[in-house]
């Protein structure tokens, strides 16, 4: 909910106010440092060791563990659920996505693999390690002042080490509040049906699936500084 | 070629131009990252001497990023202005600084990215300010921004799910406490183009129902405005993230063609307005694996000469956005922040800046107060205005509504004046809501 008709203390807000933010972003502090545990098939973890040299080092959190072995499941959808920002996140939000998403999807799921301290570009190494078709990499965002359990889709078709961001397709802000497992799992399986069509996701994947109503996030990934 | 300066004893040597800025830059973290950050602080000031002794007409024989590798590089060596230039080509880095701080009138000198990011190495806080404060860069569409007395603000009424209603509510909010002026610029939580096409037209409604000299703006990838521009929706403003490498802009899949060709559909709407809004931040181009081995504050430099080619309306540096791996905390936020408003006015753009943080940096309110406040001395064009300072879609901190009446009464500055003049006719400003504005009237 967004902070509107707060009143005001001369330029400044008054205390209440003040305070409630305060509080906020001591939680979301909180969030992006806490631990959860994720389920899955499959658990691989990347380079980055700890909460710290994650978040100073986002290229070792793009890269996978040395000797990572992994199961090939060639044209498969492989859905890889990764702390990001917000391991919480995550996992609350991903049981019921990927249980929507099996009735829907248009491409046979793979094992769902557990990525530890990972980045969305870890979805590339992964799927390209099991031969993927696809992969949606479910990751916790990065928590705000209102969410701390948000948790974002990315897609890639054809997933190889590389791939920029703007090959990508993104679902952003799945949460209760925000936009539903079911809706997120609907909008992934058109995007993925759309991706077999063109063989590609990213920029010239247009998000034209008739919206029922305006909420309906899926957007390009773009600029990469919104990736976590 | 290669550099040198000796200090106590040690001579560091630079390897070439790309190294020096490099080593020169104040601390941050991306420098770190990329691996280009000088190993010690006395490497650093070593590496500022050196780049203080260099003359402003060696930027112009040695790139940072190869001429045929990079077509930002050959938009930057192409379009240099050298009669412009005239006036500073005698001199040094160093004499650089002295000169835009001595001299009043320090626009268009014809200088390059490189070389404002060089000078910018070797400069202080209050420099940074006070140089900053010089070149006014003035834009028009409905309103004139850029002023001496102005200080703008962007109304930034971003919703989770693009909620109609709960857009139209912070842009009311917004209205009320004086943001608004730079534009009404919603970050789409979706790309679908029926949604983008949906707010532009409600944004259009809102703007026309209360007759706001202002200017509105969906914030989607530019492809998708100039597909709503072809389908007839009314757009004022084409927006695009861009950065300093050819290699960044192809990872937010543009190019300057892209971009001269949107710049043209919405200038056929909007003749002789200035119809473009670009956002940039230090640290993009490594985060996308597009630096070059370049530092990311040349980058971002660089970014400049593409935005300026398109004569924007706005440009702002989302400076702390970006996250700890590229600044790591509030002070270095702080000083890429005016860094990044005094170099982008020096090559001559409306610059902006989102004064901002993510709950990932070891930053909060504080920091953004201090940044806020250095940037209205400062002169800043425009800032943004967040219900509450949160953005519940993006979800990071900027300035909040309050914090742009904060920081015009703190520094004595005033809306855009067609934008001033329409609050006054509306009645905003007192304690209540004022009649003309009520929520009905936007069906909220």
């Amino acid at each position: 909910m967004a902070r509107v008709a707060l009143g005001r203390v001369g330029t400044a807000q008054p205390t209440a106010a003040h305070l409630a933010f305060q509080a906020a972003h001591a939680q979301a502090r909180d969030a992006v440092w806490a631990q959860a545990v994720l389920s899955g098939d499959v658990m691989v973890h990347s380079q980055a060791r700890d909460r710290r040299e994650y978040l100073l080092r986002p290229d070792l959190g793009r890269l996978l563990a040395p000797g990572t072995a992994l199961p090939a499941c060639p044209g498969a959808l492989v859905v890889v659920v990764a702390d990001g920002l917000c391991a919480a996140g995550v996992a609350a939000q991903a049981p019921a996505l990927i249980a929507a998403l099996r009735p829907l999807t248009p491409l046979p799921i793979g094992p769902v693999v557990v990525a530890s301290q990972a980045r969305v570009a870890l979805g590339d190494a992964v799927g390209a390690a099991m031969g993927a078709r696809a992969v949606a990499v479910l990751i916790g965002e990065r928590p705000g002042l209102s969410a701390q359990d948000s948790m974002g889709i990315y897609l890639t078709w054809a997933p190889v080490v590389g791939r920029t961001d703007a090959e990508r397709n993104c679902i952003s802000n799945i949460r209760p509040g925000g936009l539903s497992a079911e809706a997120a799992a609907a909008k992934l399986a058109w995007l993925l049906r759309a991706a077999m069509g063109l063989c590609a996701t990213g920029v010239g994947l247009k998000d034209d699936m008739p919206a029922a109503s305006l909420a309906m996030p899926a957007a390009p990934a773009g600029p990469a500084e919104l990736l976590p | 070629m290669a550099f040198a300066h000796s200090l106590g004893g040690t001579r560091h040597i630079f390897d070439d131009l790309r190294m020096l800025l490099a080593r020169a830059t104040p601390l941050r973290s991306g420098d770190a990252l990329a691996g280009v950050a000088a190993g010690s602080a006395a490497e650093r000031v070593a590496a500022q001497h050196a780049l203080a002794d260099l003359p402003l007409a060696h930027f112009l024989t040695e790139a940072v990023i190869p001429y045929e590798a990079c077509d930002v590089t050959r938009l930057i060596l192409d379009g240099h202005d050298a009669i412009a230039f005239a006036r500073v080509s005698h001199l040094t880095v160093g004499g650089l600084r002295d000169f835009l701080l001595a001299e009043d009138d320090v626009a268009g000198l014809g200088l390059t990215p490189e070389m404002v990011a060089a000078v910018s190495k070797i400069m202080r806080v209050s420099d940074l300010i006070a140089v900053g404060a010089k070149p006014r860069v003035v834009t028009r569409f409905r309103n004139t921004l850029g002023g001496a007395a102005t200080l703008a603000i962007r109304l930034q009424p971003n919703h989770p799910t693009d909620d109609a209603r709960g857009v139209a509510a912070s842009v009311l909010d917004g209205l009320l406490l004086g943001a608004g002026d730079a534009c009404i610029g919603v970050n789409p939580a979706t790309d679908n183009i029926e949604t983008v096409m949906r707010l532009l037209e409600m944004l259009d409604m809102i703007r026309q129902r209360f007759a706001i000299p202002t200017q509105c703006c969906v914030l989607s990838h530019v492809t998708t405005t100039m597909l709503a521009i072809q389908r007839g929706a009314p757009v004022d403003l084409v927006f695009q993230s861009i950065g300093g490498t050819q290699a960044l802009n192809e990872s937010f899949g543009v190019s300057l063609a892209l971009l001269a060709e949107a710049r043209d559909a919405a200038q056929s709407r909007h003749p002789g307005a200035n119809v473009m809004y670009f956002e940039t931040g230090q640290g993009s181009a490594l985060s996308a694996g597009a630096h070059h081995g370049v530092d990311q504050q040349t980058l971002e430099c660089r970014a400049y000469a593409v935005a300026r080619r398109f004569e924007p309306l706005l440009v702002n540096s989302v400076v702390g956005f970006i996250g700890p791996e590229y600044l790591y905390d509030g002070k270095q936020i702080f000083r890429a922040g005016l860094e990044d408003h005094m170099c982008g006015k020096l090559l001559g753009l409306p610059m902006g800046v989102d004064v901002c943080y993510t709950n990932h940096a070891e930053a909060d309110q504080d920091d953004m107060d201090a940044l806020l406040t250095c940037l209205a001395v400062a002169g800043v064009n425009y800032i943004m205005g967040v219900p509450g300072a949160d953005d519940v879609m993006l979800a990071y901190q900027s300035t909040s509504f309050h914090d742009g009446m904060f920081a015009r009464a703190a520094t004595g500055k005033r809306p855009a004046p067609e934008f001033e003049a329409w609050m006054a006719r509306m009645g905003i400003g007192g304690d209540a809501m004022p009649e003309a504005l009520s929520p009905a009237l936007i069906g909220l």
